[in-house]
């Protein structure tokens, strides 16, 4: 009950015509996004951060939230009419629904991603809005100590545990741990990791750091092996619409890919990529049409559409109630929270309801706008994918230093950024994954204030962190999600179960 | 994702895990010179303390992968690309540091991006990158009135 009054003031926020507004630009950047490959929703809120830094919180983080959800959309666009899905979370999607549109199904397979998402969306959206106040209950009993734990079990299931190599992940997370130990400690003053260079004094900054790795690696990576590439786009030929076979098909692969999706995505294990492959690989098998799978199955677009729409809304109910960010995207929708000195968490709840709850009723709007968005004029969206490469991706150089010295007007930054465009290409080239970096920068020097919080409270005692009984599970539980994967080895493997 | 190991030492495997040794050094050194406030505990020596410890073991990992020739198998690389967009990068850095504002230097990034991207027509992509400059220009520095790196051209404006 408690959840719905808190909805309906929600509601109240999100149905302010700025509001309103900024759901709607979020959705429309997040959608064409989506729809571009080589941008995801996670460089889109990167670059958007230092021009909203002037906006008023709630719109902008009302319009991260649309970018998100507008990336889930838009990205199963590219995964059906090219076969180069533009985000990880769309390589199932890709797996079936290039061959319908090949074989000249583009239409419904559109149409059964956009209502799965639509269908998935809502549904986990309202999961969110139940799940959070008892998440906030329980969270408002943790100690620093308990944090701290939880920031483990977030660090090893993010980087190790469902990776394709729990070694190459972790790196990627101390790389970034790294990072966040540059610039000057709050808490004694005394500078770290930063040679005497005054832009260091101030810490890594995260838009800096993501629209390194993300744009300008990506662009390196794309570059050094354009020849190996190609990429043929399918004319969306044939209805749009489903027919009653195909709606029969669909429901019940959208349901279970939400099933599969919210809960997944609301774990602290991170990513998009696990519950659309187990969503593939269940419809796959419950098929009563076997022979299609491979040639173009409606139920293998469904569900893992669903699937992934749905463990988007998983990921913002850590995010929300403990400011845990499982995914790239949701490291910076934190940053973004942060710049406006507002820590989300059940603090956040309490005293900032209306931005809270009005973030989670805009939800609802901005997926019913991305329906209507998304299947009637989805023929405008395919449009973007004439930009010629080249421009694409000279604009999106352009506009990640243009972004990043409007942040923060110094040469040294955009040095910076040109590192960790290096850093992006190398860890694509040799296979690093790259979000838990921007997690690790993030999520690092909050997990250290909780540590050291909880090691002056204790007088130095580093046992306090296994007296919690709390705490001790919680670090149980990451050690366990850090040996499972060099015990078994291939956990990964929910990635390759494609055939 | 699976293919036959094959049982050659990874070199480029093995400078990753010596890089990695490298930044824990330097990790501990810059640790050294902190000093300690609270007499209980390590304080804003903790952190770095772990940091570097995970990275010698991280170091040790990547390159006993590397001895084994786990290393993911890499497509053949093309530098001439890189080197343009780096050399954009460059060329707009160095713009800027002299106080030329950041147009010239990004129109010249957008044409060296397209160029390294296979397009063959530098001197009509260097008027589409200033003309984009010029529109984020009026767009961020006018309109949200965030301040840009000015240089001449930008004062015209």
């Amino acid at each position: 009950m408690e959840a719905f009054l808190s909805l309906a003031n929600g509601l109240s926020v999100a149905i302010q015509p700025m509001n309103l507004l900024f759901a709607l630009i979020g959705v429309l950047l997040g959608t064409a996004v989506g729809v571009l490959p080589g941008i995801g929703p996670a460089l889109t809120v990167a670059l958007l951060l230092p021009i909203t830094f002037k906006l008023d919180p709630a719109g902008s983080i009302i319009m991260f939230a649309g970018i998100y959800y507008g990336g889930m959309y838009g990205g199963s666009t590219t995964a059906i009419l090219i076969n180069t899905p533009g985000e990880s979370a769309s390589m199932a999607t890709a797996l079936e629904g290039n061959k319908m549109a090949k074989a000249g199904r583009g239409g419904p397979a559109l149409a059964t991603a956009a209502i799965g998402s639509f269908v998935a969306g809502t549904i986990a959206t309202l999961g969110l809005t139940f799940l959070a106040p008892y998440l906030v209950d329980i969270a408002v009993s943790f100690g620093p100590e308990d944090y701290f734990a939880l920031m483990c079990v977030a660090f090893i299931t993010v980087s190790a545990t469902f990776g394709d190599s729990p070694i190459r992940g972790l790196t990627s997370l101390f790389i970034g741990l790294t990072l966040g130990l540059v610039g000057i400690d709050i808490l004694s003053g005394q500078s770290r990791l930063s040679f005497g260079i005054p832009e260091l004094y101030d810490n890594v900054e995260v838009t800096t750091l993501a629209v390194g790795l993300f744009a300008v690696g990506e662009a390196l990576y794309v570059a050094s092996r354009r020849r190996i590439e190609e990429e043929k786009l399918e004319p969306v030929r044939g209805s749009l619409w489903m027919t009653k076979q195909d709606w029969k098909r669909s429901w019940k692969p959208w349901l279970r890919g939400t099933l599969y999706g919210f809960p997944i995505g609301a774990l602290p294990a991170g990513g998009a990529e696990i519950p659309t492959f187990l969503s593939y690989s269940t419809e796959k098998r419950l098929t009563k049409h076997p022979e299609e799978f491979g040639h173009g199955a409606i139920e293998g677009v469904a569900g893992p559409e669903a699937a992934n729409n749905a463990s988007a809304a998983g990921t913002l109910v850590p995010l929300l109630t403990l400011g845990l960010p499982t995914s790239a995207t949701a490291a910076m929708m934190l940053a973004g929270f942060q710049q406006y000195g507002l820590n989300p968490g059940p603090l956040l709840f309490a005293e900032r309801p209306d931005l809270v709850w009005g973030l989670i009723a805009s939800l609802f709007i901005a997926n019913g706008m991305l329906l209507v968005l998304n299947l009637p004029l989805v023929g405008l969206w395919v449009r973007l994918l004439a930009i010629p490469q080249p421009w694409l991706y000279a604009g999106i150089l352009v506009f990640a230093t243009i972004g990043t010295i409007a942040a923060n007007p110094s040469p040294v930054e955009l040095v910076m950024l040109t590192a960790f465009g290096v850093l992006g290409f190398l860890m694509r080239r040799f296979d690093f994954p790259i979000a838990p970096v921007v997690v690790g920068l993030i999520l690092g020097p909050v997990a250290e204030s909780q540590l050291r919080r909880a090691l002056a409270i204790s007088l130095g005692d580093p046992m306090v962190l296994l007296e919690s009984p709390i705490s001790a599970t919680l670090l149980a539980i990451a050690l366990i999600a850090l040996i499972l994967p060099f015990v078994m080895k291939g956990l990964g493997r929910f990635k390759a179960v494609e055939d | 994702m699976t293919t036959t190991p094959h049982r050659r030492i990874d070199a480029a495997g093995l400078v990753i895990a010596l890089l990695l040794l490298a930044l824990a050094g330097l990790v501990w050194s810059d640790m050294t010179k902190l000093q300690i406030l609270s007499p209980y505990d390590l304080g804003p020596k903790v952190m770095p303390i772990v940091v570097s410890i995970g990275l010698v073991l991280l170091a040790i990992g990547n390159g006993i992968s590397a001895f084994r020739g786990d290393l993911p198998a890499r497509d053949s690389l093309d530098w001439k690309p890189i080197i343009l967009i780096l050399g954009g990068l460059a060329i707009l850095i160095i713009l800027i540091a002299l106080g030329w504002g950041f147009m010239i230097g990004t129109a010249i990034l957008f044409a060296a991006t397209s160029t390294a991207f296979g397009r063959r027509a530098f001197l009509v992509d260097l008027l589409i990158g200033a003309g984009l400059a010029v529109f984020v220009y009026l767009l961020l520095g006018k309109l949200l009135t965030l301040s840009l790196p000015a240089g001449p051209l930008e004062n015209l404006l």
